[in-house]
């Protein structure tokens, strides 16, 4: 790197950072370990990182891959803030002060910064997949942008999982078999605002996916690093749909005579595990909670 | 640590690597009714491809009626600089608009025009435009797009495991008793746990990317280190083309964290032009007399093309000199850069801000904006971005009949990035998305045609044995050396003396310090913790790769006594014809690399006629 730090010499610092050092499989292990690393001019907290991996510590576990903010790999929290770790400036941080770098505290542990995130795939392959209408005569399908601006917000989406880190309902109260989390919540909402889709999810949405969990705290908003508005722009008219359709009764009505867009209604789901044993009711009162919330 | 148990895991074919053309291949097998697995290092949907961004190249003619097939094909000759398989460049442009389409069937949302299509935008190279996109993160759009078709065609995603080994047997023999080799499987390790992990297979495809990791100055994700081509060397089958690199003429210079990182051509796409630190705009002195024709030789006529082209009129100027193809404009920077007209960091400036309005440019390259606004401290709606060259794609790499992608070892294919042929010497920006698609789906329908042909096959206990020991050497060393330390060296050997700018002082002495590399890679030890999730390891085995890739480039850069395309050398700096009718090829023999100029396939009429027309 000798050649690429030119106009860094004068001003070579020295930053501590405590790492979060435990393996899963051996029992006992976890704790707070301090590296002090010399720091560079736009130095990110990964950069730091691989300098502790490059001298000091070459069996440091952590994920990565862009180092661009790009493939949602390298989320963390540092000092106990969710972040990606390609993005963060070390500048940001007082020079004195240790930055603490811990794992993802929703997702049982690995090895020091990687957690297993394979609640998120499994979540991901229960959502029935996009199904689009025929396409126009001349075999294409026309969208017009205005109409796709919103979704494709949302599928800025780069899978970090931070948001479902940070969201109570997952971080504090466990609660991942009933509640699908926010990065789902918009991918449904994506699905379900598709202009070319057919698949009519919303029953799914209320009682597998369990939207009426979500308490808009915004938490999730608030750490995306992609900056999709998730609460405002799509759960919360997500929970609008569901809840309109299922308790006004005269839309009720309307929507078994004429169902909504060309959509259908999928009789069960596609996936082999079932989210809830059949004949059992989703908790009572949540959707009230929802309208109350509103 | 000798723990050498493994588990096994069969299926009718093997992908592996999931970027888009491993996901592509897999859906392909699965709709043909076969087990799949699909492998990969890293998580599903973080593959390399996620970081594109410019978008993908297809003439859909959305914009630009006048598009076809062989305006495309003849675009990515001239930019691969006629050293292309015809064959697969053909293909490529007649099924890129089908497999465009078909991702919409799948959830892909790409940016309107005016009448609900797919949008086009400009690219270095092409005639038209022709890169369907989404703003500046059309490579996200593609891998969630397959992702999420692909998890529900009942494949079997094995995530964070790393193959090391392709099990089965090379080719053999010579003259016309040779044997093919067939492979039947492969065999690699879990990275969460250290274990070891076999597949059997009847037909594996290789879709592992490019071999970026191997310079200082990369715009690429720590899984480029040429695995796919390496494992497929060590069993026997051949590399091509591996001189060819293509250096992006814009990557970050500045701050040095990001140095390298890309930044897309589709900001000179939307307007963006080269400036050295006179203000001067560079390119029209670089205009390249295989362009000079179809290229704007005025700044007024520049603006005239970009002005038209970009608001859906068919343009009568000549397109700017901005978008030459890609070495073109990187050697431009080069020299701006070392006659001293650069700027502060050794690049030179690329100015969107004065061209295009704040709100277009945050609208249009929203990743570029917080790219520079979070990592660089430089509001590119304000202020010109620094950029230069960064080692960005792998025109070489494993050589694959055209119409099969099958390699020369029977059942093993290969596609996308870490397969040769399409792109030739220089590939034209948006043909790399494109490439995965057309060459992932032929390679993943060939090898299922080729796994419903096959019984069952048997990998050698034998042979899985030597693997696992092979691969838990670097723990039993008593001392060694530290593989981030030699993974640093080779980066800057590889930069230095195999970069941008060759010659052959340079390339012997590259050649020279591989041996050295090699010989301490041979020596490097695991120090401290276990087989769990340990990226030392990870590291040592990664180096192996990068080492045989990397001697494959310095080889073949060698034996090129000419300049063309991504392959510059200041001691033969114009084209020579007698290499336009050859690609280099490396092979394993006799216990060293053995390297082969082996001629072109000749041409037929009707595609040399396709070459020759003038469109109108
Ligand atoms: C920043 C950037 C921007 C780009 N923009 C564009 C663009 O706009 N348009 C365009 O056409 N091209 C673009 N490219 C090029 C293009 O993205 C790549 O060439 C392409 O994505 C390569 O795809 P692939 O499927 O061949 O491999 P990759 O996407 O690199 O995937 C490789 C896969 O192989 C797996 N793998 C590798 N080794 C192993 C192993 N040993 N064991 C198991 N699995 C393994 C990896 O885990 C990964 O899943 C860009 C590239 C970069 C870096
Ligand atoms: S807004 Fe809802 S989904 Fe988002 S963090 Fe809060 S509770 Fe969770
Ligand atoms: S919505 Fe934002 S925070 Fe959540 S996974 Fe996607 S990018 Fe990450
Ligand atoms: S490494 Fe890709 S987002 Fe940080």
């Amino acid at each position: 790197m000798a050649h690429e730090r030119e106009g860094a010499g004068s001003s070579a610092t020295k930053a501590t950072l405590k790492i979060w050092r435990a393996d899963a499989e051996v029992a006992g292990s976890g704790e707070l370990v301090a590296y002090e690393v010399e720091t560079y001019p736009g130095m990110v907290v990964l950069d730091a990182i691989h300098a502790v991996q490059a001298k000091q510590a070459p069996d440091l576990a952590v994920r990565w891959n862009c180092k661009a903010g790009r493939c949602g790999s390298c989320s963390a929290e540092i000092n106990g803030k969710p972040k990606l770790l390609c993005m963060t400036r070390m500048s940001t941080f007082a020079p004195a002060e240790p930055i603490v770098v811990t794992p993802m505290k929703t997702w049982p542990l690995i090895k020091d910064l990687v957690t297993d995130v394979s609640h998120n795939y499994r979540v991901a392959k229960k959502i029935p997949p996009f199904a689009p209408r025929p396409r126009d005569a001349d075999g294409r399908w026309r969208m017009q942008q205005e109409d796709i601006d919103r979704i494709q917000e949302f599928r800025k989406c780069i899978e970090c999982f931070l948001c479902q880190d940070v969201c109570h309902v997952l971080r504090d109260h466990h609660e991942t078999e009933e509640f699908v989390g926010p990065r789902f919540l918009i991918h449904l909402a994506t699905l379900d605002m598709h202009p070319l889709d057919t698949v009519d999810r919303r029953p799914m949405i209320k009682d597998e996916f369990g939207i009426g969990y979500c308490n808009i705290t915004r938490c999730c908003t608030e750490v995306c690093p992609e900056h999709i508005v998730l609460t405002d722009n799509g759960i919360i008219p997500l929970k609008e749909r569901v809840a309109d359709d299922f308790y006004d009764p005269l839309r009720w009505i309307a929507r078994k005579l004429f169902p909504p867009k060309h959509k259908k209604r999928l009789p069960v789901l596609p996936d082999a595990e079932p989210a809830r044993p059949l004949g059992v009711p989703a908790p009572a009162n949540r959707a009230e909670t929802v309208d109350a919330e509103e | 640590m000798a723990e050498t148990k493994y588990e096994t895991h069969q299926h009718d074919v093997l992908v592996i690597g999931a970027g888009g053309a491993g996901l592509r291949a897999a859906i392909e097998a699965s709709a043909m009714g076969l087990s799949v697995g699909l492998i990969c290092k890293s998580l599903l949907g973080k593959a390399h491809t996620v970081m594109a961004e410019g978008g993908v190249a297809a003439a859909l003619g959305n914009v630009e009626p006048r598009d076809s097939w062989k305006v495309h094909f003849r675009d990515t000759m001239k930019g691969g600089r006629y050293l292309n398989q015809w064959r697969m460049a053909q293909l490529h442009a007649m099924e890129a608009p089908a497999r465009v389409n078909e991702l919409e069937e799948w959830g892909a949302l790409f940016d309107r025009t005016k009448d609900g299509r797919i949008l086009q935008r400009n690219f270095g190279g092409h005639k038209y435009p022709r890169l369907a996109h989404v703003g500046d993160r059309t490579g996200l759009e593609m891998i969630r797009t397959l992702q999420q078709h692909g998890v529900h065609t009942g494949m079997q995603v094995y995530m964070e495991c790393t193959v090391t080994r392709l099990l089965g047997d090379g080719p053999s023999g010579a003259g016309a008793s040779r044997r093919r080799g067939r492979v039947t499987g492969c065999f690699g390790y879990w990275r969460e746990n250290g274990k070891f992990v076999v597949f059997e297979a009847k037909a594996v495809v290789l879709a592992t990317g490019g071999i970026g990791r191997a310079f200082k100055i990369n715009s690429n994700s720590w899984e480029c280190t040429g695995d796919g081509q390496a494992l497929a060397y060590l069993l026997g089958a051949e590399l091509m083309d591996q001189e060819f690199m293509q250096f992006h003429p814009t990557g970050m210079v500045w701050p040095p964290s990001v140095r390298g990182t890309l930044i897309t051509e589709g900001v000179r796409g939307e307007g963006g032009t080269l400036r050295n630190k006179d203000k001067k705009r560079i390119m029209f002195d670089y205009i390249h007399p295989l362009y000079a024709s179809e290229t704007a030789d005025t700044e007024e006529e520049a603006d005239r093309w970009l002005a038209e082209s970009t608001s859906g009129v068919a343009s009568t100027a000549r397109r700017t000199p901005d978008l030459l193809p890609r070495d073109i404009v990187a050697r431009a920077i080069h020299t701006e850069v070392k006659e001293g007209r650069g700027s502060p960091h050794g690049g030179v400036f690329l100015d969107i801000f004065s061209r295009r309005s704040a709100e277009d440019i945050k609208k249009k390259l929203p990743a570029m904006y917080h790219q520079f606004k979070e990592l660089g401290d430089v509001d590119i709606t304000k202020e010109p971005m620094e950029v230069g060259p960064t080692a960005h794609y792998t025109m070489g790499g494993i050589r694959v009949d055209p119409e099969t992608q099958e390699t020369c070892i029977d059942g093993l294919f290969a596609a996308g990035e870490c397969a040769a042929g399409m792109h030739g010497a220089n590939r034209l920006g948006g043909n790399s998305l494109s490439d995965l698609l057309v060459f992932g789906r032929i390679a993943g329908l060939h090898a299922g045609r080729y796994a419903k042909a096959t019984a069952g096959k048997h990998v050698d206990p034998a042979q899985i044995e030597a693997f696992a020991r092979e691969a838990l050497e670097p723990f039993d060393r008593d001392e060694g050396v530290n593989p981030f330390a030699v993974h640093e060296d080779l980066m800057n050997v590889m930069q230095t003396y195999c970069g941008i700018m060759r010659n052959e002082r340079d390339l012997k002495t590259c050649l020279k310090e591989l041996d050295r590399l090699k010989e301490a890679a041979a020596r490097t030890k695991v120090v401290g913790g276990n087989r769990h999730y340990n990226t030392g390891w990870h590291e040592v085995i990664d180096l192996r790769n990068m080492l045989i890739v990397s001697e494959a480039m310095a080889r073949s850069a060698l034996a090129r006594k000419e300049s063309r395309g991504g392959h510059a050398r200041d001691d033969f700096a114009e084209m020579d014809p007698a290499f336009a009718k050859v690609n280099h090829v490396c092979r394993a023999a006799g216990g060293g690399m053995e390297l082969e100029a082996a001629p072109l396939p000749e041409v037929p009429d009707e595609i040399k006629k396709v070459l020759l027309e003038e469109d109108r």
